[in-house]
């Protein structure tokens, strides 16, 4: 076994410290006890990284697509060349706004600075955004509007040392589980501390929550306004914080009681019981220690920045903010939104918090990187970009570390949108993902395990990604990849980088530059970590910025606690957040409202956790979730499938009523792609409305229809080796320990099973091992093939979604070996019943087993009559009265 | 009396209460003159109903036991094991002489009746030898059916019914080489498995176009033909046999389409036909078979009873050992004056006694209008099962290879249980259908 590597786990924005070791069967994952974010913990995501570790679809070698419309291997060489010259001649034909990057909250801060410095420094367009846009945009949008500064002010300790934790909008017991322990262990140690949930689904998180509000779906800043309304009606102020911190209180103010005056207007705003919102305001107006902790649910809005707002408000109004235990704090999807937002990820900003609107905050980033150009207006934001891309004014974009074609809102229209594009550069892990399908050149980059860089999680932790792998096939770092197109651009000098640590002091550098008071003062100051160099970098343990440097401290740890804010009036800025209902409202075509998120155990496109049979075996399968009254009016029964439509597109899901739903609502998930399922991305149904601030995309409300979608027959198929499914009407696949799992449903009848089942799985030997079970009349199948005496596939067919449990043929794939009970039980999908088991026969007349025999003996059956008597052996035929003579001389009396 | 119920469709406590009323007036009846019955064939369905009179009352009569054969009476079902090798003779003898003797029955072997007179209630056998009768009990059982073709009588043809036959058989075995079985029925294929096993050269010649047709469908016909051709014994179906040829003996056969094969011994095994001529010498009312009541008396004279394969009830004749213990259960009591059970006609069950080959067969197989299948195939373990249903009840069942549920299908056939909510599970055995019914 290899030395422990320590680095950070790859998943949600908690950003725990994992302990990776490399044997010989497998890679050992455990909790780094010495990092801050987690102390050891690691949910179920994060210790199954093992599982992820396979050569499984990666992409291992750069692809050029040829004449043939195919994609070919090429050198890394060519690859570059073509990259560089193609972006340059459209670049040099239609301006450096035609050409765009998409890149992602998975690339390491060194990659995305480097493609930040290259787009806006060297290109000369802010034409680059990330997919942190549908994650985090109205945090940062809310946090520049209140702050002057896209800056977190709470860190996780805080949330411990709460007396109240307000969870908005966030799933955080499935989407940041360990922080959620973390919460949950907190109030076992004091349980006067109280958690109250904000979520239109009673979410797993709801389990210890002291109050859940299931405020209708969009309704958050009806509900804060109220707050803010609330609080000030009952006094409950720090005059002195206001006068002396903030400006703006009485406009907002005003536009609160106008719009949330009243607890009961609010309550119905927002169809909350009054008694409930009583409750909770007075818990809030009592409780100093409060800390408001909001996620997807409040950022994925199109007032996405105003519930921001509407929160933060609540914290200025009364002061509780830059303190211990208090303050308003943005949990993060994904491991490097942050870091990504700090060197200027994002088409709004420049980079280390400098801002494009602002001269002076070019003219410095210029000077840093001595570039040729800057842009000087914001870039397209990810909706616009593909937008852009689809009308034509947008010709070439590179893709990096994410997926689109099933990410976006109004995804099909994004598939649209590439297949014009002239030029679709992706680097990714997977070579096949629904967005690679669409590329003209791939770039293999490396993966988890491999790269080697810093994250920053969502309380401002720096961490290090250390790499414990070597690179597969010729897979290389993203900012590798930049850096070599920028060389072929001429600026060797600009991207002359040997290695992560030189990008990462450069960053430092440039969030220590001109960051003076006199000059553009920025919270973001990472002076302490200037000049490290490649050992000391590889030695950077955890630190949460900023990081001051020995002499220039004049930044507190704790940002706010010395009252000081990054506006130009150095005070926080109340926002007036007059409440808006979500842009599209529901209809009688599309009367229920869809909402979407993460499920426990997979994490975005699946291209990591779908590898995993331990994380498929949570949730198998894309589903829609409502309410079992909604369910009925809809005609949908739970187990079946169901068509989910909307005005921009369709999925076909499996029906479930969890119990989670309020009426008028259904949950879909997010994971599922055309990897994945035949019809399942529900980005294709999402609404492409937008923040008008943020940009961010309304994931969590957009009009619904759900109705049956009538099959023929329900099955499942498992399989030792990957089966092609593009013919059926509907399946999903699952990762499984040594097979595939697929979930399957057909439209078309099938007249003989028994042919279709064969061809299905390839099996063209008539000599085949193959057991079948048919009852034609209502159309059951079941088919087993065994190749060497171990199992190499199984179908299950039926007109009914009744089919029997996966559980026990999927431990089948494990055994080298199927034994006879194995095999008996095989087409009935369970072992048989081992009480069950007679034993050899012995009068076969009447079936009659060896150990049922004995078992009548030593119940007292000492006689052939006896026996006959009892079981019925040898009184037919009588050829096994000698046996049952044997049986009785050699079976001993009980003792 | 209360006997008017059938006393086995009562539950056990009541039924033991009943059996003592019996008892007492089983010692009421031995008080009376002990009256003579007199039974025509020592086999299986003439002594079970013999045990089963012992049984019920030991008293009632003396009894004398007629048989053609010179042996007590043995299990002839199992003289396929007997061929094989399997068995021997001693394991497949029910009665031996001394148990007539000790339970104090006159048995007359080798010495068939060849003549019964009504009026004078006596029966005279081959010897001379003539016995009264109060109550005389017929079964006389069935022969080999012999085909009507050219050469059917020459030396080296034999038939598959008596331990005769098999001595025969085993004696053609250690001299010559190549057997011919006629009939690809249960019994052909015991005795072609019989004599390989004994290291003959066999052939089973079938006029049908599968094996078992009347026990097996298609695929399961097919399988077993495969395993049978694995042992080596070859097998002709549609060969219709149309004249055996040879001058002093058996030396081959011709079919009608013409082709022949060679031929050392040629074994009929192509049915049989209920033993009738003595009844219908003395004037008994026949049919195919010896036509009785559901209490096992002919119809024509009340002292006469009769059971076995000689026996047609209703219209059905008996060739399986189910049916014909459940004739001798209901005769005895009659015999013994108890009058209180009445002869049903179930379903019957077919399985084949060749070692290594389990072939179950039951009911309705065939299918039909408004039956459905469920099938279930292992090719490489040799099993193929297939249950007919018909009304949610299993009506019919062929099972292969794996026969160890046959007896429950068997079962729940005969009870007409409803199934539906074993459906998905019943192909698949017992021990998969735990809460059955």
């Amino acid at each position: 076994m290899s030395a422990p590597v320590r680095t950070t786990c790859p998943y949600c924005g908690t950003g725990c410290g994992v302990v990776a070791r490399v044997a010989a069967d497998g890679i050992a994952i455990a909790g780094d006890a010495a990092h801050p974010a987690n102390a050891g913990r690691l949910c179920v995501k994060g210790s199954a990284l093992g599982e992820t570790l396979v050569p499984d679809g990666r992409l291992l070698y750069p692809k050029l697509r040829g004449a043939d419309g195919t994609l070919q291997r090429t050198s890394w060489d060519t690859a570059l060349d073509h990259v560089a010259g193609a972006l340059r001649r459209i670049i040099d034909t239609h301006g450096p706004d035609a050409v765009a990057w998409y890149v992602s909250g998975q690339l390491l801060t060194e990659d995305y600075y480097v493609a930040n410095k290259l787009v806006k420094g060297y290109v000369g367009t802010a034409n680059i955004d990330t997919n942190s846009r549908l994650c985090m945009a109205s945090a940062v949008a809310g946090h520049q509007r209140a702050f002057g500064e896209d800056i977190v002010p709470v860190s996780y300790e805080d949330l411990e040392q709460a007396d109240l934790v307000v969870l908005v909008g966030s799933n955080t017991a499935w989407c940041h589980p360990v922080l959620y322990q973390r919460i949950v262990a907190a109030k076992a140690q004091r349980p006067q501390m109280k958690i109250v949930v904000v979520d239109p689904r009673r979410t797993a998180t709801t389990d210890i929550a002291d109050l859940h509000l299931p405020l209708r779906p969009g309704t958050d800043v009806w509900l804060f306004n109220g707050l803010l309304a609330f609080l000030h009606q009952h006094g409950v102020v720090d005059p002195a914080f206001v006068e002396r911190h903030t400006v703006g209180v009485a406009r907002a103010l005003a536009v609160a009681d106008a719009t949330a005056g009243s607890v009961r207007a609010v309550a119905s705003a927002c169809r909350i019981d009054t008694s409930a919102l009583t409750e909770f305001y007075r818990l809030f107006a009592r409780t100093e220690r409060v800390v408001t902790a909001f996620s997807m649910g409040v950022n994925q809005s199109s007032a996405g920045t105003d519930k921001v707002n509407s929160i933060i408000n609540c914290h200025l109004l009364t002061g509780r903010i830059g303190k211990p235990g208090m303050g308003p704090f943005s949990l993060t999807g994904q491991p490097n939104a942050m870091g990504g937002r700090e060197v200027g990820g994002l088409a709004t900003m420049l980079a280390a918090h400098l801002g494009l609107d602002d001269a002076r905050h070019r003219a410095l980033v210029q000077r840093f990187w001595n570039s040729p150009r800057i842009p000087t207006r914001p870039g397209l934001k990810a909706v616009e970009l593909f937008d852009a891309i689809d009308d034509g004014r947008v010709k070439a974009v590179w893709i990096m570390a994410t997926n689109p074609v099933v990410s976006l809102p109004d995804a099909d229209k994004v598939k649209r949108a590439l297949k014009k594009c002239e030029l679709v550069v992706v680097s990714d892990v997977i070579e096949h993902t629904d967005t690679t399908a669409y590329a003209h050149v791939l770039l293999p980059a490396l993966a988890w395990g491999e790269k080697d860089g810093t994250v920053t999680n969502s309380e401002r932790r720096i961490s290090r990604q250390r790499a414990f792998l070597p690179a597969p096939g010729e897979a290389r770092p993203d900012w590798w990849m930049l850096a070599e197109v920028g060389k072929r651009w001429g600026y060797a000098e600009a991207f002359r980088y040997t290695g992560p640590h030189q990008i990462f002091d450069e960053h430092a550098r440039l969030t220590a530059f001109g960051n003076t008071d006199d000059e553009v003062p920025r919270y973001l100051d990472l002076a302490g970590l200037v000049g490290m160099d490649r050992a000391a970098y590889d030695a950077l343990a955890p630190v949460c910025w900023p990081v001051a440097a020995g002499q220039a401290g004049s930044r507190p740890l704790r940002p706010f606690a010395d009252g000081r804010f990054y506006t130009p009036e150095r005070k926080a800025r109340f926002v007036p957040t007059p409440p808006r209902a979500p842009v599209h409202a529901c209809d009688d075509d599309y009367p229920l409202v869809l909402n979407t998120g993460r499920v426990r155990d997979h994490w975005h496109t699946m291209t990591r956790t779908g590898l995993s049979p331990r994380l498929a075996t949570h949730i198998a399968e894309p589903y829609v979730d409502l309410h079992p009254q909604d369910a009925l009016l809809c005609g949908v029964r739970e187990g079946e499938l169901a068509w989910v439509s909307t005005r921009w597109g369709r999925l076909v899901a499996r029906v479930r009523s969890s119990g989670e739903l309020p009426r008028r609502s259904v949950f879909v998930p997010i994971h599922w792609n055309a990897q994945y399922a035949s019809d399942a991305r529900v980005g294709a149904l999402c609404n492409p409305v937008v923040d008008p601030v943020s940009g961010e995309p309304e994931f969590k409300h957009t009009p619904v229809r759900v109705e049956p979608f009538a099959v023929r027959w329900h099955g499942f198929l498992l399989s030792r080796t990957p089966v092609p499914m593009q013919t059926l009407t509907w399946w999903t696949r699952v990762t499984g320990a040594r097979f595939v799992r697929y979930e399957l449903a057909g439209r078309e009848p099938v007249d003989d099973w028994a042919a279709c089942a064969r061809d299905m799985l390839g099996v063209g030997d008539a000599d085949a091992d193959w057991i079948e079970y048919e009852d034609r009349s209502v159309g059951v199948f079941r088919a087993a093939w065994i190749v060497d005496g171990r199992i190499a596939a199984c179908l299950f067919v039926s007109p009914r979604p009744d089919l029997p449990s996966r559980a026990w043929l999927s431990g089948l794939f494990v055994k080298e070996r199927l034994d006879d009970r194995d095999r008996i039980g095989l087409l009935v999908g369970e072992p048989p019943d081992r009480d069950a088991d007679t034993g050899p026969t012995v009068c076969a007349c009447f079936g009659v087993g060896r150990h049922a025999i004995v078992g009548a003996i030593h119940g007292g059956c000492r006689t052939v009559e006896a026996l006959g008597q009892r079981l019925r052996c040898g009184t037919n035929c009588g050829s096994c009265i000698p046996e049952l003579r044997a049986l009785i001389a050699s079976t001993r009396e009980p003792a | 009396m209360t006997t008017a119920i059938p006393a086995r469709a009562l539950p056990g406590p009541m039924r033991e209460h009943l059996t003592g009323v019996d008892r007492r007036m089983g010692e009421a009846a031995s008080a009376r003159p002990r009256q003579r019955l007199v039974v025509v064939g020592n086999g299986m369905a003439g002594m079970r109903t013999v045990e089963e009179l012992l049984k019920l009352d030991a008293s009632v009569y003396d009894i004398t036991v007629f048989g053609a054969e010179p042996h007590g009476n043995y299990n002839r079902i199992l003289l396929s094991p007997l061929l094989a090798g399997e068995k021997r003779l001693d394991d497949i003898m029910l009665h031996p002489h001394a148990w007539y003797a000790a339970n104090g029955i006159t048995l007359h072997a080798g010495d068939p009746i060849v003549a019964i007179d009504r009026t004078r209630r006596i029966v005279i056998s081959r010897s001379g030898r003539k016995a009264a009768y109060d109550r005389l009990l017929l079964a006389t059982g069935s022969r080999p059916f012999v085909i009507p073709v050219p050469g059917a009588d020459l030396p080296g043809v034999v038939a598959f019914r008596a331990i005769e036959d098999v001595e025969a058989m085993l004696t053609a075995a250690r001299t010559r080489r190549k057997a011919v079985v006629i009939g690809g029925g249960l019994l052909g294929l015991e005795a072609a498995h019989g004599l390989k096993r004994r290291g003959m050269d066999v052939t089973v010649v079938h006029v049908m176009d599968r094996l078992m047709e009347r026990q097996l469908d298609a695929p399961a016909a097919a399988l077993l033909r495969e395993a049978l051709e694995r042992r080596g014994i070859r097998v002709l179906l549609k060969a219709d046999t149309a004249a055996i040829l040879g001058r002093d003996r058996v030396a081959g056969l011709r079919f009608k389409d013409g082709r022949e094969i060679e031929a050392d011994l040629v074994v009929m095994a192509v049915g049989i036909r209920p033993n009738v001529e003595l009844a219908r010498q003395a004037g008994l009312y026949c049919e195919r078979a010896i036509v009785v009541d559901d209490t096992l008396q002919t119809l024509s004279d009340p002292r006469i009873y009769a059971v076995g394969e000689c026996v047609q009830h209703r219209k059905a004749t008996f060739g399986l050992v189910a049916p014909i213990w459940e004739q001798a259960r209901v005769c005895a009591a009659h015999l013994a004056g108890y009058g209180h059970r009445r002869f049903v006609q179930t379903a019957t069950a077919t399985q084949l006694k060749v070692s290594g080959i389990d072939v179950f067969s039951a009911g309705e197989f065939g299918g039909g209008d408004g039956t459905e299948d469920l099938v279930f195939r292992d090719a490489r373990r040799g099993t193929y099962k297939r249950l007919v249903l018909k009304d949610g009840c299993l009506v019919g069942a062929v099972l292969y290879g794996d026969v160890g549920d046959g007896a429950w299908y068997f079962e729940l056939m005969r009870r007409r249980a409803d199934v539906s909510r074993l459906r998905s599970r019943l192909v698949f055995g017992r021990a998969f259908c735990a809460d059955a019914p």
